[in-house]
């Protein structure tokens, strides 16, 4: 049972030694004369006003965070998917509720206006 | 195998043989696996620009050849840019964070390769046949935007930090639909194993398979995982015309190839799932003589082909969307119609068993 993860093991590692092998060759292969226009941050042509890491958008965290939660939602949705046949109808009403308190919450963050991006 | 085994036991002893003996296999099965694939990736950059110059009337890449020999015209065209990949400078910028920046293609890289270990190819060849197949194929594919997340933010640049964050929140939105659709998949399989997902569409005619009862989600579950790879009309992460290049702006030669080839293998890898969970995977349309002597694999990578000249056909005809409006159909178009369409499925499953038994519904709901 777990001995079949290995290859998938073998496998992950071996595409980060092919990722690193590829960057290896670059460098090796690749000229390195780096001076300071070509190392600076490109901002069609103007020098760079200030730091990169700025103020961004609070829409990104709405975004994450109803990710999260519709996450859940879809690892909970796995297992009863897989044994729907099993637990027949009791098993398909109570996730219907469940999916009914979400759906609950998620015309709430609609009407709120959490999915506009305008 | 025995004898490579009995070999393997005799050099290094009774101790350390089997578990090199596993090791080396298992490698060689893996190159097996990536080395096609990244000949795939190679071929499918050359397939694009061909395609691409076709729809709009020319003739695209024709004039580097494998050792002159004419007709090969363009053939040569994927390994001159590789070589040419290798020879350029990789330049890190003076305010990045040196280890991050290495680091983010290879993050991206490693995940599109490594979902490829529990694709079946035909039944029984698949390297590790695990139960939770499609979930980690799931996991896999969200593995990926770590990667250019943390490219975005390490370059120190406003474009590449904006590029990063628009695809960060893009794919994370049209993920949900990607898994809304994959559990629809999941009903009417009852099994995470995709050889059994493809199992279960087995039948007379390609009226088994799930492309059918789920039609819907095949479109959603493609559609997702255009957005997903961020490739055109999605690719507002790329948008070179307002953000030249987004997340990958400061990336030159190898390090950008890395992020190239891993944006390629998941594309073809959105494909071989599509092909596997709706198109039947290596079954053949019709359970009938002239269909069933071409082997599996062939018809496998017939429905793949298929689905990529799809992706390469949308690049060449449809304008980029708008931010705002791609969010709109990952939020408020998809995932509605998915979960309306988990509910459709759970009743029809609760049907009684003679109603269910009533043509087509027979077909999928045995």
């Amino acid at each position: 049972m777990l001995e079949n993860y290995f290859p998938i093991l073998l496998f992950i590692l071996l595409g980060l030694a092919v990722g690193a092998l590829a960057m290896g060759f670059g460098w090796l292969f690749g000229p390195n004369r780096p001076d300071s226009e070509k190392l600076s941050p490109y901002e069609c042509g103007f020098e760079a006003f200030e730091d990169a890491r700025m103020k961004f958008d609070v829409r990104y965290y709405l975004v994450a965070i109803l990710f999260i939660l519709f996450d859940l939602e879809i690892a909970f949705l796995f297992p009863w998917a897989v044994v729907l046949n099993e637990i027949g109808l009791f098993g398909f009403v109570a996730m219907m509720i469940f999916l009914g308190i979400l759906v609950v919450g998620f015309i709430y963050e609609w009407t709120k206006g959490a999915l506009e991006w305008d | 195998m025995e004898y490579a085994q009995e070999l393997f036991g005799n050099f290094f002893g009774p101790e350390w043989g089997p578990a090199l003996f596993v090791v080396t296999k298992n490698v060689l099965l893996i190159v097996a696996i990536i080395l096609p694939l990244m000949l795939a990736v190679a071929y499918l950059t050359f397939a694009e620009r061909k395609i691409i110059a076709f729809m709009q009337m020319r003739v695209g890449p024709n004039r580097v050849t494998f050792f002159g020999i004419p007709w090969l015209g363009g053939w040569g065209q994927p390994i001159a840019d590789a070589v040419k990949a290798v020879m350029k400078e990789i330049i890190i910028p003076s305010g990045a964070n040196k280890l991050l920046f290495v680091l983010a293609p290879i993050l991206t890289f490693a995940p599109a390769l490594a979902a490829w270990a529990v694709v079946p190819f035909s039944p029984e060849v698949v390297l590790a046949d695990i139960n939770a197949g499609l979930l980690y194929i799931l996991a896999m594919t969200s593995m990926g935007v770590y990667g250019v997340i943390i490219a975005g933010w390490a370059s120190n640049s406003k474009y590449a930090f904006l590029g990063a964050m628009r695809s960060a929140a893009q794919v994370v939105s049209y993920e949900l639909a990607m898994g809304f659709a994959l559990v629809c998949v999941l009903m009417m399989s009852q099994s995470l194993n995709l050889g059994d997902i493809v199992m279960g569409q087995q039948g007379s005619s390609f009226l088994n398979w799930y492309l059918i009862p789920l039609f819907p989600m095949f479109l959603v579950y493609f559609i997702s995982g255009v957005a997903e790879t961020n490739r055109a009309p999605f690719d507002v992460a790329e948008g070179e015309s307002e953000i030249v290049a987004g997340f990958h702006v400061e990336y030159s030669g190898m390090a950008f190839t890395v992020f190239f080839l891993a944006e390629y293998s998941n594309m073809i890898l959105v494909a071989t799932l599509a092909s596997i969970i709706f198109l039947g995977g290596w079954l053949p349309p019709v359970d009938m003589a002239p269909f069933t002597l071409i082997p599996g694999f062939i018809w496998l990578v017939l429905k793949i082909s298929g689905l990529l000249f799809c992706f390469l056909w949308f690049r060449a005809t449809f304008p980029r969307y708008r931010y705002d409006q791609i969010m709109r159909l990952g939020w408020k178009v998809f995932i509605p119609i998915t979960l309306i369409w988990i509910v459709v499925i759970g009743l029809v499953m609760q049907l009684p068993s003679p109603v269910r038994g009533v043509f087509p519904l027979n077909l999928w709901f045995h």
